[in-house]
């Protein structure tokens, strides 16, 4: 019913954004102050980057940017209520202004910035498309994959990528749509396709959840540029700066090593940088219209970049990720935030 | 003069009610155009660009289950042509099992054997009662339960069974075969002449004739003979599994079942409630009248019952061909490309032009919708009481 229940959804929301008088001159800073919690369009439910916890609590990467925005506007991280989208309606509910921010997987793309009347605010992953197959069937790479069944999930870049991968290489294949990755999961181990094929992130954190992980493998291709990152409404410049500074308050909490443990202690740092951030040195919160202690608030009640990813996707998780690209500039990666100053 | 002008239009009832409905037509006029207006300025001042320019860009994404080729390098435009005739198909065939089915179970359930009279009557009370959309998922869920593409159940040799669809040999029609379908076409043609010369002798003389065996001989051995007298011009190409899948041959998705299955098996619930009714209310008398006439209780049915129940029947069929055709737009829950799921879901997605696309998909369905409506109306008229009576 979800699906028809969502393309409804934003067919309403379309036509609800042609009706209703353009009265929102409100900045969403404003809004969302005066609401007392931030509304985040999040995954319907993809383990380690958004899905609700045995308890109901929403857990994630993903999340946890949310989390922070929350802890940067409220000072309180669980202000925040998650509004489940599916990758047909997440820019629709966005640009209709029933959530404030969306932090979903979303790829980064010119079309999406620019045509969908967007702000991508940064990149919490770089993400690339990747396949998984059964080990029983052999393959070791994903040029051997020509005349394979593919479940792909509607509504992606992925779509695109994989026509352009497969014509690229002079391969066929048989596409078989599905709505979500719970409808995917159960396609691919039915046998209705060879290939499930997504960001590689979801691939891990789908296998995480089948009877016998082991028993599948991600091909070492990638085939895609997916730099997923928190959007904003576009034309809402101070809002967009909440959101990309508390994703970099993170990243350069990682770089400064303050952690949601020691960030007490760091506050009598020497470090003029970990002072400015935060907060001993006064001014930096007011620039961005919240409190001085606003990145305070993020390192000690969400972690920085690193805490959030081993603690939901990283080796000891069950979604097992490598940092990889999404390392430190310093470390090997490309995770790289402004100077704060 | 001027008032007795304004009073005329005021106090006379037929230009009153005329200067009323111009004024709500006037109104209507003005709020269609505000809305358009406010649509365009709201999508202007978030920065969303619109108009139809996307349908020439290439759609980049592929389709399986199409009538016409399509590569991912084709427009959105081709792209709305690919789902339009896959919801045309599944619409066709859709309605064309549903009678069948609605038929059989609406004349069964008046049978006087009791054990398919409850058959029937558990079917048609179960079937009906549960969403439409939960019976497709149903239907799919059991067939991608099928065996896997390494073990497909054989039949005949030539075609497989699998939880990826079912592969039938293709057919290749070379030179000459064109001679046989057309022989196929001039039998049918000269069965149906044949068949009103004979009526009009049965009329003339009395003496029945055996037309419908005289014409199904016609029509079958025709093209037959035609076949091996331009020395057999068919082959088949079979499919053979290869690597991931099988090549070559004809294949029927699981998804396509999944929408046909669900689609007619459901919607044959209500016609076969629609055919009992109409099959009783035809007069007890008529029966009775029929069998004192001493005539065998299938022409009684076909002849007496069928033609005047038709009266009844065809209106209400009508809107369940209707029900049937938009609820096709469920195939987007099972993957089935219809033009809700390919080019409402995807080309939406990848270009977001919603309200444009949404837009082109509700007056596509009010078009085959009132096509259908239109086409049944004229057959309505055609099986209701000529003349006077």
């Amino acid at each position: 019913m979800t699906k028809i229940k969502s393309l409804f959804i934003s067919l309403v929301l379309t036509l609800g954004v042609s009706i209703a008088i353009a009265g929102s001159h409100g900045s969403t800073h404003d809004l969302v102050k005066e609401r007392g919690k931030l509304m985040c369009g999040s995954n319907t439910g993809l383990a380690g980057f958004g899905a609700p916890n045995d308890a109901g609590v929403w857990e994630g990467i993903d999340v946890d940017v949310c989390r922070a925005v929350a802890a940067a506007v409220f000072g309180d991280a669980s202000k925040v209520e998650y509004v489940p989208t599916t990758s047909k309606v997440r820019f629709t509910v966005l640009q209709s202004g029933e959530i404030d921010m969306l932090s979903r997987n979303t790829t980064w793309t010119l079309s999406r910035d620019v045509d969908l009347g967007l702000e991508f605010v940064g990149v919490n992953y770089y993400d690339g498309q990747g396949f998984m197959v059964n080990k029983s069937l052999g393959v070791s790479s994903a040029m051997e994959l020509d005349g394979a069944s593919v479940c792909i999930q509607v509504g992606t870049t992925t779509e695109m990528n994989l026509a352009d991968f497969f014509k690229a290489n002079g391969m066929s294949y048989e596409s078989v749509p599905v709505e979500t990755n719970s409808e995917a999961d159960a396609a691919y181990t039915a046998g209705r396709c060879d290939v499930y094929t997504t960001d590689a992130s979801g691939l891990y954190a789908s296998r995480a959840g089948y009877p016998d992980p082991s028993a599948h493998v991600v091909l070492p291709e990638i085939v895609s540029k997916e730099p997923l990152g928190p959007a904003v409404r576009h034309g809402d410049s101070e809002w967009a700066d909440i959101v990309r500074w508390s994703l970099n308050a993170m990243i350069i909490g990682e770089e400064l090593g303050i952690t949601s443990a020691n960030v007490d202690e760091m506050k009598s740092s020497k470090n003029p940088e970990v002072l400015r951030l935060l907060g001993v040195d006064a001014g930096y919160g007011a620039m961005l219209g919240l409190s001085d202690d606003w990145a305070y608030n993020i390192l000690s009640q969400v972690g920085n970049y690193s805490e959030s990813f081993e603690k939901h996707i990283g080796p000891n998780t069950p979604i097992n990720i490598q940092r990889g690209l999404n390392a430190l500039y310093k470390d090997g990666g490309i995770l790289y935030a402004p100077p704060f100053r | 003069m001027q008032t007795n002008f304004f009073r005329k239009i005021i106090f006379d009832e037929k230009s009153r009610s005329l200067l009323i409905q111009t004024l709500v037509i006037g109104l209507f006029a003005l709020f269609i155009y505000l809305i358009t207006q406010q649509t365009a300025y709201n999508l202007e001042k978030r920065g969303i660009s619109s108009g139809f320019d996307f349908l020439h860009i290439s759609a980049g994404y592929d389709i399986s289950i199409r009538l016409i080729p399509f590569t991912s390098e084709d427009t959105h435009l081709r792209a709305y042509f690919v789902g339009l005739l896959n919801t045309l198909m599944i619409a066709v065939c859709g309605c064309f099992l549903a009678t069948i089915i609605g038929f059989l179970v609406g004349i069964i359930r008046l049978s006087s054997n009791w054990l398919f009279r409850n058959i029937a009557y558990v079917y048609v009370e179960f079937t009906r009662n549960v969403p439409v959309l939960v019976q497709i998922i149903l239907y799919y869920s059991i067939l991608l339960n099928l065996p896997k593409i390494k073990q497909a159940i054989v039949i005949f040799d030539n075609f497989y069974l699998t939880n990826r669809g079912f592969f039938s040999p293709s057919p290749i029609f070379k030179d000459g075969f064109s001679i046989v379908a057309w022989s196929l076409v001039i039998a049918i043609i000269f069965a149906f002449f044949l068949k009103r010369f004979l009526k009009k002798k049965q009329e003339e003389s009395g003496k029945q004739y055996p037309t419908f065996m005289i014409n199904s001989a016609i029509i079958i051995f025709t093209p037959i003979i035609f076949y091996y007298i331009m020395g057999m011009p068919l082959e088949f190409d079979s499919p053979v599994l290869k690597g991931f899948n099988f090549k070559g041959g004809m294949v029927i998705r699981p998804e396509f079942l999944g929408m046909l299955f669900g689609l007619s098996i459901y919607t044959a619930a209500f016609i076969s409630e629609t055919v009992r009714s109409g099959i009783i209310s035809v007069s007890k008398g008529q029966r009775e009248a029929s069998q004192a006439l001493g005539l065998k209780s299938n022409f009684i049915m076909r002849l007496i019952i069928i033609p005047q129940a038709l009266r009844v029947i065809i209106p209400p069929l009508t809107s369940q061909y209707l029900n049937l055709t938009k609820n096709s737009s469920l195939g987007i829950a099972i993957g089935y490309a219809d033009l809700v799921h390919g080019f409402g879901g995807i080309s939406l997605n990848q270009t977001g032009r919603a309200i444009e696309i949404m837009m082109m998909v509700m007056l596509t369905y009010l078009t085959i919708s009132l096509t259908i409506s239109f086409f049944m109306n004229l057959y309505n008229k055609s099986v209701q009481f000529k003349g006077n009576a």
